[in-house]
């Protein structure tokens, strides 16, 4: 997809400041992008989840620290951000966040999560009307809740210009026999699982089937919750990690789920503006080779 | 929920420590001088477990009933219910206790503490002094902010653990009472674990402790009878 004007404005501001301020350059530079397999258009290899962080209620300082998160993601270059209606007031934050930003360039992703497929288009215009966004880009069905019902007032919504692209979403390993039958026999932009260097079962036959029928493939829990920063905490990266520039151990994760070449693009969720920094700025190159991704999965077995 | 039986507490946690504490900070802030209130009211419910006129059972019953329609109303869905998916659930729940208490104490008169000299009187009081005065302390304690302390009468944990306490206190075991105080405690320990709260057993603990000498007390009685 060509670059619209507002991001060609974008880029020639921040090359402009890259070369007035000394190192500049490499935090503002524009994070790698893969095409939508259905359509083409880039999408940055590192997005922005919500799941718990933006879920802070009601409390003004909480928000703010939210949307401060979200101003310093587009900064970064970053456009997709996910949310759902099971996070919570993750929606409100985000709509919050997007008014306070002033950023209409968000690649916007929701889900529809209900268990009646007829409150399902309720759910949605409850949804965007949180975000305050004139449509989505994607909607997904969330966990494969009453999938089947979900799925046509997707492509319903999709056929009349409501929304861009249609997905479907699993986690946590969960239903991947359901997910598999659902992408062989539907017609589906995106969908949504869990990969990362720990849980990598998806890749004997899902990401392979959406390489095959052209899914996009949003990779969520790329930190398992926190649980993998955890697990490496105060034990330092191995040299080799140098040649892919991974700089800490949440790049040393993200680099290895973006580099998987059915992997569209992951979706860390944080609450610090570093954090948001740190994950962008693994969507830079060198990303690991299938050599390399080999020696990662070995490392982290032994750690 | 499909699999649900695959998913662990950890999984279904929606918010963090720091947004679920922060809610009791600003929730405080919100009531002041509330907690007023909700101290007098338990002082008051400690004096009458030892004396006090005849109706003293009724009046305790109807000021747990209020503490438990509080919690219900200004914290479960005024609040929590923000962060909480489940919120609206819990509040019905402490609502049914209200009204159960209502009905079994107050009009019934199923509550009555003719003997606070009993080692079960004892233990009750006892459970009910650290809901009162200890329990918000815990927070502090472990490096939480002061403003952030739970209290008898606002929130749930103080409420319930308080409640314990009477029911433990009075001279029969009422089961009616005990179930949805227990459920809660097994509710709230597992939320406490989960976001790692140094406190997470306390609640569970006493729950079991209640239900352990609730079915005691019951045995002994056939016994005797």
């Amino acid at each position: 997809m060509p670059l619209t004007r507002r991001e060609l404005i974008q880029s020639i501001a921040v090359t402009g400041a890259a070369m007035v301020v000394p190192g500049l350059g490499l935090a503002q530079a524009r994070p790698l992008t893969k095409p939508i397999p259905s359509s083409g258009e880039a999408l940055p290899l590192v997005g922005l989840g919500s799941w718990i962080t933006f879920n802070v209620g009601n409390d003004p300082v909480a928000r703010d620290s939210c949307a401060q998160v979200m101003g310093a993601f587009f900064n970064a270059g970053g456009r997709m951000i996910d949310s759902s209606p099971m996070y919570g007031s993750a929606q409100d934050v985000i709509g919050y966040g997007l008014k306070k930003t002033g950023n209409s360039n968000v690649f916007a992703i929701d889900k529809v999560w209900i268990a009646d497929g007829d409150d399902g288009p309720e759910q949605i215009a409850e949804s965007r009307a949180k975000w305050g966004i004139k449509r989505f880009d994607l909607l997904q069905v969330h966990n494969l809740l009453a999938w089947e019902a979900h799925l046509d007032t997707l492509y319903a919504m999709k056929d009349a210009g409501a929304i861009r692209y249609v997905g479907i979403t699993t986690s946590h390993g969960r239903r991947h026999k359901d997910l598999e039958m659902i992408m062989r026999k539907h017609t589906l932009d995106f969908v949504q699982l869990t990969y990362n260097v720990a849980d990598r079962e998806v890749e004997d036959r899902l990401l392979p089937l959406a390489q095959e029928r052209g899914i996009a493939v949003i990779a969520n829990r790329p930190f398992r919750q926190k649980a993998l920063i955890r697990r490496f905490a105060g034990k330092k990266l191995p040299l080799w990690a140098d040649e892919i520039e991974a700089k800490s151990w949440a790049q040393f994760l993200l680099k290895f789920i973006i580099s998987h070449p059915a992997i569209t693009c992951t979706i860390p969720a944080t609450t610090r503006v570093d954090h948001v920094r740190e994950n962008l700025g693994a969507a830079r190159e060198p990303l690991p080779d299938a050599k390399m991704r080999r020696h990662m999965v070995a490392h982290v077995h032994e750690v | 929920m499909s699999e649900w039986w695959t998913y662990r507490p950890a999984d279904l946690l929606m918010f963090s420590p720091e947004t679920y504490y922060r809610l009791f900070e600003l929730y405080n802030a919100d009531v002041w001088p509330a907690q007023i209130i909700g101290l007098g009211a338990g002082f008051t419910i400690f004096v009458l477990m030892f004396r006090g006129p005849r109706w003293r059972g009724h009046a305790i019953a109807a000021l747990l009933a209020a503490a438990w329609l509080v919690v219900a109303w200004a914290y479960f869905l005024e609040r929590y219910t923000s962060i909480n998916l489940a919120a609206p659930y819990f509040a019905w729940g402490f609502f049914a206790q209200a009204v159960l208490t209502a009905v079994s104490g107050v009009l019934m008169g199923r509550l009555a503490f003719n003997d606070p000299r009993s080692l079960t009187a004892k233990a009750g009081v006892a459970l009910f002094l650290l809901a009162l005065l200890l329990q918000p302390l815990i927070g502090p304690l472990v490096g939480r902010a002061w403003f952030s302390v739970e209290l008898f009468g606002l929130a749930p944990d103080p409420t319930v653990l308080a409640t314990l306490g009477v029911l433990v206190a009075s001279d029969r075991v009422r089961w009616e009472l005990l179930v949805i105080p227990v459920l809660w405690c097994a509710i709230t320990g597992a939320t406490l674990w989960t976001m790692g709260s140094p406190e997470a057993l306390l609640m569970p603990s006493a729950g079991l402790s209640t239900l352990i000498l609730a079915a005691y007390r019951s045995l002994s009685g056939f016994a005797a009878a």
